[in-house]
């Protein structure tokens, strides 16, 4: 939709422009060395110099847990009230491409069968940043799932550092536009730019496809026993994942009303899918480790047209016992 | 307006039956008329129940859809939701999310005798099916029910049961586990594969229906199997744990399937594609 | 010391005492990680050095672990103190575990048998490092309002993940507190109440059984300092418990001044 640049000073006027459109804007902002996705009100607020954030986009769109249902009993009737979870209009700023294409695995699992409004409407009233990578770490690896370091699937508007100066502004779609054009001064025509140039060095590492077709067969193999010994079976890596979007169903009460609320979960724990009779089908962590890289690799494909990750390499950063998922996903090709 | 797929029925409970002591069925009927009226489901198809407060339970319509106007339900106290459930009275509402899953094909059934086999707190879902056979009992031609539970306590539909025994056009053998009999019981004695066996019904333009405890569909399988049922004409339900009943939660996934949206209802053709998860 | 300990790994797998070395390895990123030794040959991958901290005892109640036959586990005193906490609680019994010790200056340490250990570590001082001392002193010293809106505000974040318990060698239950619903004792969503419901049973269940080795913080993927609770604990228990002689939740006395007890 065309290609602008901006100037590095004028994001903090572009972040006031948006703030007084009425959006609330969440970007990467450091606290005690962690970073994380939060509101901000100005742009100095927002972290430089990292890689990655330790917790994803994701939560923009499927926070840790939300309300789905309100309710109120009186005596043996129950009244069904609006539901008080209504998306804010937000920019995220600084979603670095993986990220931005884990949206659309999210937007596919709650569109299909029964649309999920919550998210949906979340998603809607999202307008995308994107920021594209300059850096890279060994945990990276989107080009090998899809991706890139500067690729624009998933973000509204993508910027691209080009200089001291300046950023590439890709305008991908019309949200997109419609920020470039809440402050057309703030940005002129970008020339002839090598984009690529910019962008951070990422080698792809094996192939998608293959690891898709793979995978089946490999089903009943010992390599799952063997990568998962040491996993400890925690929900750090499903929690971190962007395209990660299991979830359980709670309800709370303060007296007589209530709220049914939706929370992330994992299938690295041991109670999701412990049957009430005391039957777990997955009753070891191996299983739960297969689970986790089929569902990604296999099933979804099959399912969703696309791989349950985008090659962000939170989960082996978070990891406590360094479960790595490209050694294992390497290893798992390797596998005879 | 898109809806809240969320957000349940409000069903209001319209009698409580004590199946045992730790199972009951309710009859439910919609609080709402419109919603009633628009309401249709199809044998073998689930519904998320709750209680407000506690949570939701999964289970699955035990009433036949050629009855109209209510559902009905069975469900054992057992965890947190269905004990609440339990300690609910006439009167009082509940939700209720659903139609889901997919559906016993009776349509495709026309003509064939039915099979159902099944033990203890399984036959909800195929209670279901039978009544719905039974209202449309002209295109169907053998009906065979084998029925097994512990002990004479813990057989459900008692009443029911003495209604299938008395109709001439139902075969029922309703059969106790050894040391489960009571002084007057006079039905068989023994475990369900074994009394199938016995019984050796025809196969001949025959779906078997299946469901029932792990241990009891392990060993009846190569009895139905020796009978001539192939894997394509056993139907079985799956009861994997759910919490959304509508593909989103990730928690009922087995393979490329997610039971809730899927199944329940798959052949054994189909289960033994699946990885051993459920 | 890394050759002993690599013999000692090798003796151990080659004579058949054990099944399984746990022990360290290198990781990605100059990280290490937990290596399972099954074969002698192998145990020439084992490494040791300052990153090497994580507590192994984690996976001797690990039913997969347990599941390849006995095994012997690298301890520096924090793993030592954790099996000794373990045996009293009935998770680890003498023969089961072997244990390759390391001293705190790093020297490989030969134990006939958990009792020796156990004698061995319980000479070493249970004591907080001076900062981890300053920290809880710093906690002490905040009014009650001020400690409240601290932990309000470090606890905030959480989001359930588990890792800090499931990295913790004595949060072994197989069902935890958390997912007990019958009744709810602790909510589960993330939030300011529910984190703060799941913190403090997390840590009131680890008194007096905690070893402070600092997996659970060094888990947390937001680096909560969540161990400053149970490092308050364990000062409180030192100066009101003083030297029990088991572990303090399992010492009663009749003449308790508090009467719940009785
Ligand atoms: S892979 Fe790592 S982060 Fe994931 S469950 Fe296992 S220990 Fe936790
Ligand atoms: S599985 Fe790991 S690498 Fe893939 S998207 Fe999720 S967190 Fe990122
Ligand atoms: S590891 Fe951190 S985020 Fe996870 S549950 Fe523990 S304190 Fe919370
Ligand atoms: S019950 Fe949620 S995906 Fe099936």
């Amino acid at each position: 939709m065309g290609k602008k640049t901006i100037n590095v000073d004028s994001l903090g006027e572009l972040f006031h422009k948006i703030k007084s459109g009425g959006k609330r804007i969440l970007a990467p902002v450091e606290k005690d060395g962690v970073i994380l996705f939060g509101e901000v009100a100005s742009y100095p607020e927002v972290a430089t110099g990292y890689i990655q954030t330790v917790f994803s986009a994701k939560e923009a769109v499927l926070p840790r847990f939300e309300e789905i249902l309100r309710f109120s009993s009186e005596g043996r009737d129950v009244v069904i009230e609006e539901e008080s979870n209504k998306p804010v209009p937000t920019v995220v700023f600084g979603v670095r491409p993986c990220d931005a294409k884990s949206l659309s695995v999210i937007k596919a699992v709650f569109e299909r069968d029964y649309p999920d409004i919550f998210v949906q409407s979340k998603i809607d009233s999202t307008t995308v940043i994107g920021l594209s990578c300059v850096n890279s770490d060994e945990y990276c690896f989107c080009t090998s799932v899809g991706g890139a370091p500067g690729d624009t699937a998933g973000s509204d508007l993508l910027l691209t550092r080009i200089n001291d100066a300046n950023y590439l502004a890709e305008i991908i779609t019309e949200k997109g536009e419609s920020i470039v054009s809440s402050a057309p001064e703030l940005f002129s025509e970008a020339g002839n730019v090598d984009k690529d140039r910019h962008l951070a060095q990422v080698n792809r590492q094996f192939d998608l496809d293959e690891l898709e077709k793979r995978l089946p067969a490999l089903f009943e193999s010992p390599l799952w026993a063997g990568q998962s010994l040491r996993c400890i079976g925690c929900g750090a890596c499903s929690f971190v994942c962007p395209s990660c979007t299991c979830f359980d169903i709670q309800d709370e009460t303060d007296g007589a009303r209530g709220i049914r609320l939706r929370c992330w979960d994992s299938c690295g724990f041991a109670q999701f899918t412990l049957h009430t009779s005391g039957h777990n089908p997955r009753g070891v962590q191996s299983k739960r480790w297969r689970q986790r890289i089929m569902h990604k690799f296999s099933y979804q494909p099959g399912e969703l047209g696309t791989a349950g990750c985008v090659g962000c390499g939170r989960c082996s950063r978070a990891c406590p016992v360094d479960m790595n998922i490209l050694q294992h996903i390497k290893d798992i090709l390797e596998a005879r | 307006m898109e809806t809240n797929v969320y957000k349940p029925y409000l069903m209001r409970i319209a009698e409580i039956t004590e199946e045992t002591p730790d199972v009951r069925t309710f009859r439910l009927e919609f609080t709402k008329e419109d919603e009633a009226a628009s309401f249709s489901y199809k044998a073998g198809q689930f519904g998320e129940y709750s209680v407000f407060g506690e949570g939701e339970s999964t289970f699955c319509i035990a009433s036949s859809p050629t009855r109209k106007g209510y559902i009905e339900c069975t469900f054992r106290k057992a965890g947190r939701v269905t004990k609440a459930l339990a300690a609910r009275e006439k009167g009082d509402t509940i939700g209720f999310r659903g139609p889901y899953g997919n559906t016993f094909p009776l349509s495709d059934w026309k003509g064939k005798s039915l099979l159902f086999v099944t033990g203890g707190i399984a036959l909800p879902p195929l209670r279901c099916v039978i009544w719905n056979a039974l209202d449309l009992r002209d295109n169907f031609k053998d009906i065979t029910i084998v029925y097994g539970a512990r002990s004479v306590q813990d057989l459900v539909y008692k009443k029911e049961l003495a209604e299938w025994d008395a109709r001439p056009d139902v075969k029922l053998i309703t059969t106790v586990d050894p040391g489960g009999e009571t002084t007057d019981w006079k039905g068989p004695v023994g475990f369900v594969p074994t009394v199938l066996e016995k019984a050796s019904p025809s196969s001949a333009d025959s779906v078997a229906l299946l469901c029932g405890p792990p241990i009891m569909i392990k060993l009846t399988l190569p009895v139905l199997s020796n009978l001539g049922f192939s894997p394509e004409n056993i139907y079985t339900t799956l009861e994997n744990r759910m919490k959304c009943g509508i593909g989103k939660c990730g928690r009922c996934n087995v393979g490329k399937y997610f039971v809730c949206k899927d199944g329940p209802v798959f052949t054994f053709a189909q289960v033994n594609e699946l990885p051993p998860e459920y | 010391m890394l050759a002993k300990m690599r013999q000692k790994a090798k003796d151990l797998l080659s004579s058949g005492v054990v099944s399984t070395v746990i022990g360290y390895g290198e990781g990605s990123g100059n990280r290490v990680r937990a290596l399972f030794i099954r074969k002698p040959d192998d145990a020439d991958k084992l490494i040791l050095d300052e990153r090497c901290v994580q507590n192994l005892a984690v996976y001797l109640t690990k039913r997969e672990v347990r599941a390849l036959g006995r095994p012997a586990v690298v301890a520096r005193v924090p793993v030592m103190r954790t099996i000794q906490q373990l045996m009293f609680e009935k998770q680890v019994a003498e023969g089961e575990v072997a244990v390759i010790g390391i001293s705190p200056d790093s020297q490989v340490l030969d134990f006939p048998d958990l009792k020796s250990m156990a004698e061995y570590v319980s000479a070493i001082p249970f004591e907080l490092s001076a900062d981890e001392k300053a920290a809880v002193e710093k906690l002490e010293k905040m009014t009650a309002g001020e400690r409240w809106n601290f932990w309000l505000d470090v606890l905030s974040g959480c989001s359930k993940c588990y890792a800090c318990r499931q990295s913790c060698p004595l949060c072994y239950c197989e069902r935890c507190t958390v997912e007990c619903n019958q009744p709810q004792w602790v909510s589960v969503p993330s939030h300011g109440l529910g984190n703060l419901e799941w913190h403090i049973m997390r840590a009131m269940h680890l008194a007096g059984r905690c070893v402070n080795c600092g997996d659970c913080f060094r888990a947390c993927p937001l680096e909560i300092p969540l161990n400053l609770l149970t490092q308050k604990i364990i000062t409180d228990i030192a100066d009101k418990f003083g030297g029990a002689d088991e572990y303090a939740l399992n010492a009663f006395k009749p003449d308790d001044k508090e009467d719940f007890i009785r």
